[in-house]
């Protein structure tokens, strides 16, 4: 019997304790007492989406989500798992990044009023979304000029990774490479294990620590170590949910395949059901674009009353490429293919990582359904 | 009714006045090529292997800088498009693009320079009329270059 | 591996210290170039540009059109197309800008060493390549050939004219101006950029191709004719070089807008060889 990840993990990595479903809160509060501010995921407008949690009751218990291309509805469960689902149209970057921020270094004087950095607290990171925000950190914070106010937001963030009990039909992350196990950039990994005939022993987690500070929080929690059985079934969770998984991305060499094709009729295909709404950069816990603007406060109380802000920004508009008095893609079809050009391809020489995690996200928030997988295979078809 | 090549060049103004006999040894370098609205006969910057000489439809000549196209000049029935195949530089300088649908005689640059270069009074007849073609082009450009439905320059 | 925090320290990248004008000088009708004056020491590389900001209006990239040698105020060579240049170009000594940088590649000056250095500018694509030319003609003994081609729309739009008849006045350097139009004012060539490099019937080049270096800026349709006429003139592929030109916002690699490719503009260019670029220069609406 193949051994997984977990149980034969070597003798130096810290052994994975358990906890009971109803003992979550002891985490939960260890992590409060040390100054984190908790931001979990809660069902909120039919949507499973991120927002302040204070105890394990504001988690979507019993709740899962069925995606599907431009698809994406909430159902009950007929258990009462807290994490019985996959991602919902937010990500982290709602916090690390936020959509609209002044411009400068939290607390000093170039924006002023911010209070001091946020040191937030993630609970319920999915494999895709640590690696997302491995991406992003290497975009904000891996190059000559770091971005201060995602530096700020990072620096202490605290990661309570779940590793995925289910696979949406819109999830790719293992033919990304980035899940559905969470390997490595979280403080804590819970596997969610549900009551059953076959692994009797109640609603309860087992617990990796990923760094002393987790490590410290789980022993502050009271977890118990976790018995061999629980070790076996939390491997066989993660392995249920990625052989379970529908879509992939083919397996070739995506820069090679974009780089050869940017004028393939395909592009045309996909320009006439784009609607260029942007759908899809909003979702997508990668995309960073950003915009800058000039705010100027009447009332000077912005300091010398000159201030800036940046938002969110999408490659979609028609603002996006502007120079010399107009945009540069004009065309749906240049903005469609430079979005997915860039996540796929260009991404890798801008900044030496796929810009791509396969969180689905941008096939089940597309209002007509596009389906990044098919498009690739489409021209890769042709190759 | 259909015609063979031959017949077809015959047919061409551009053709007018050359012997039968170099007008079959052109015509086995020629092809018929049938183009779809918007289709791309040429890109701007790959080899000139070939020009056309457009029987039915347009051909636009377009150059494009970031956010916008030009078209420079549109190629009709009977006139030709491409000389950078026997003139020089051997690229295309300009993307050609089907205006409706283009039905066109498609010609090959490198087998009708080798028969230039067996027979040179071919070869001398053809520059003639590519020389005549050029400068008829260049005096239109110029006259495009003069605005002259335009505001006053400054300076 | 830097920390976060270590990342975050020093200043911060939206910064934009506040520089006084000491000079603003009418170039053309439409032009100046801004001398600001930097209140801690600075230096640039030839090709590089800063972010100028204007507060309440807005921020753009302009590229630095000075001597890189010279100590004291920074030239800045603008021309009025919009909000922002319109308020920079409106400047008055004793005003100020807000200016970070300098960012960018610039202009291989040193691997140019050897050989002719072809400066090839048409309209506002002087001001970028000026710098590299104050260096070659610092450094007469460490190149061939300095040949400038240099053309604009009109006469009235040439810049820096003392200048180029200074530099033309010089030895070893060629300088070959054009004008698209011109009236009966005009004495000068008229004619395309592109056409000065080989203009000659036998279309043997103005400089020695062999081991020549070539610079080029100036509208895209102009760049990529003045490439193909310095590589048919035997310029080597991997020896031309062009400062492209995209959306820049946050010129620190983190906005996404400057993007041409594979290539951020802020970072892997302005200045780009032509070898890298050529498969993507071509491509529309890229």
């Amino acid at each position: 019997m193949n051994a997984g990840p977990l149980a034969s993990a070597g003798a130096g990595a810290a052994a994975p304790g358990v906890l009971r479903r109803d003992d979550l809160d002891r985490l939960l509060d260890a992590i409060r007492r040390r100054g984190f501010r908790l931001v979990g995921p809660v069902v909120r407008d039919g949507a499973i989406c991120y927002d302040d949690i204070s105890s394990a009751a504001d988690l979507p218990a019993g709740w899962t989500d069925e995606q599907d291309a431009a698809t994406y509805r909430l159902r009950r469960r007929d258990d009462q798992a807290l994490f019985g689902y996959n991602v919902g149209p937010q990500s982290w970057k709602k916090y690390l990044f936020p959509a609209v921020s002044r411009l400068g270094v939290p607390g000093t004087a170039d924006s002023a009023g911010a209070a001091e950095p946020e040191r937030f607290a993630f609970i319920g990171v999915r494999a895709c979304e640590l690696r997302a925000i491995a991406i992003q950190d290497r975009v904000f914070t891996g190059g000559r000029h770091a971005d201060p106010e995602y530096a700020a937001n990072r620096e202490y963030a605290f990661l309570v990774a779940v590793n995925c009990g289910q696979a949406a039909s819109t999830c790719f992350c293992v033919s990304m490479s980035a899940g559905p196990r969470a390997e490595a950039g979280f403080d804590l990994a819970l596997t969610e294990l549900l009551d059953s005939a076959d692994h009797p022993g109640g609603h309860r987690f087992l617990v990796e620590a990923g760094t002393p500070r987790g490590a410290e929080v789980l022993a502050e929690a009271g977890a118990s170590p976790a018995p061999a059985g629980d070790v076996a079934a939390a491997d066989a969770v993660t392995e249920r949910t990625a052989a379970a998984m529908e879509r992939s991305m083919p397996a070739i060499d995506l820069r090679d395949l974009l780089y050869d094709n940017l004028e393939h009729p395909r592009w045309d295909d996909v320009a006439s059901r784009c609607l260029a709404c942007g759908n899809c950069t909003m979702v997508c816990p990668t995309c960073f674009c950003f915009s800058v603007e000039e705010t100027t406060d009447l009332t000077g109380a912005g300091g010398a009353g000159d201030e800036r802000q940046r938002s969110w920004d999408s490659c979609f508009t028609l603002d996006h490429s502007y120079l010399h008095g107009g945009p540069v893609r004009t065309s749906t079809r240049s903005r469609y293919r430079q979005w997915m050009t860039h996540k796929l391809a260009t991404w890798q020489d801008q900044f030496g990582t796929s810009g791509c995690v396969g969180c689905g996200r941008c096939i089940a928030w597309c209002p007509v359904g596009i389906d990044i997988t098919e498009e690739v295979g489409a021209i890769a078809a042709d190759d | 009714m259909p015609q063979t090549i031959e017949q077809e060049l015959h047919r061409q103004e551009f053709f007018a006045g050359l012997d039968q006999e170099y007008l079959a040894l052109i015509a086995g370098c020629a092809r018929n090529a049938a183009f779809g609205d918007g289709e791309f006969l040429f890109r701007e910057g790959q080899p000139a292997e070939t020009f056309y000489l457009v029987r039915e439809g347009a051909v636009a000549l377009e150059i494009t800088a970031p956010g916008r196209v030009f078209t420079v000049q549109t190629v009709g029935a009977g006139e030709l498009a491409g000389f950078s195949w026997l003139i020089g530089p051997q690229r295309w300088q300009f993307d050609g693009r089907a205006v409706g649908r283009v039905h066109a005689v498609e010609l090959a640059g490198a087998c009708l320079r080798a028969k230039c270069d067996a027979d040179p009074r071919l070869g001398y007849d053809l520059m003639r009329r590519f020389a005549d073609l050029a400068a008829r082009r260049l005096q239109a450009t110029r006259l495009q270059l003069l605005d002259v439905y335009g505001h006053a320059h400054a300076g | 591996m830097r920390t976060l925090a270590e990342a975050a320290a020093g200043r911060p990248w939206t910064e934009s210290p506040a520089w006084r004008v000491t000079a603003n000088r009418p170039e053309s009708h439409d032009t100046v170039t801004l001398e600001l004056e930097p209140p801690e020491p600075f230096g640039f590389e030839p090709g590089q540009f800063n972010m100028l900001r204007v507060p309440g209006i807005g921020e753009v990239p302009i590229s630095i059109s000075g001597d890189p040698t010279r100590p004291g105020p920074v030239l800045h060579t603008i021309r009025d197309v919009g909000a922002v240049t319109h308020a920079l170009c409106t400047l008055r000594p004793g005003q100020t800008a807000g200016v970070r940088g300098p960012y960018g590649t610039s202009w291989p000056v040193r691997a140019a060493e050897g050989g002719d250095v072809v400066i090839v500018a048409g309209g506002i694509g002087l001001p970028p390549l000026r710098p590299a030319i104050y260096h070659v003609l610092a450094h007469p003994g460490s190149y061939g050939r300095l040949v400038l081609l240099y053309g604009a729309r009109t006469p009235a739009d040439l810049l820096f004219t003392g200048e180029l008849a200074a530099w033309r006045a010089r030895p070893g350097v060629t300088v070959e101006v054009t004008v698209d139009t011109a009236g009966r004012d005009w004495d000068g060539k008229v004619g395309v950029v592109p056409d000065l490099v080989a203009p000659n019937l036998n279309g043997k080049a103005a400089f020695d191709p062999g081991a020549a270096v070539a610079f080029a800026v100036g509208p895209e349709i102009m760049m990529r004719f003045a490439v193909r006429a310095l590589l048919a003139a035997g310029v080597a592929e991997d020896r031309v070089f062009l400062s492209m030109e995209r959306d820049m916002q946050c010129a620190a690699a983190l906005c996404g807008h400057c993007q041409l490719g594979p290539f951020l503009l802020c970072r892997d260019g302005p200045v780009l060889g032509y070898r890298p670029l050529a498969r993507w220069m071509s491509v529309r609406e890229l």
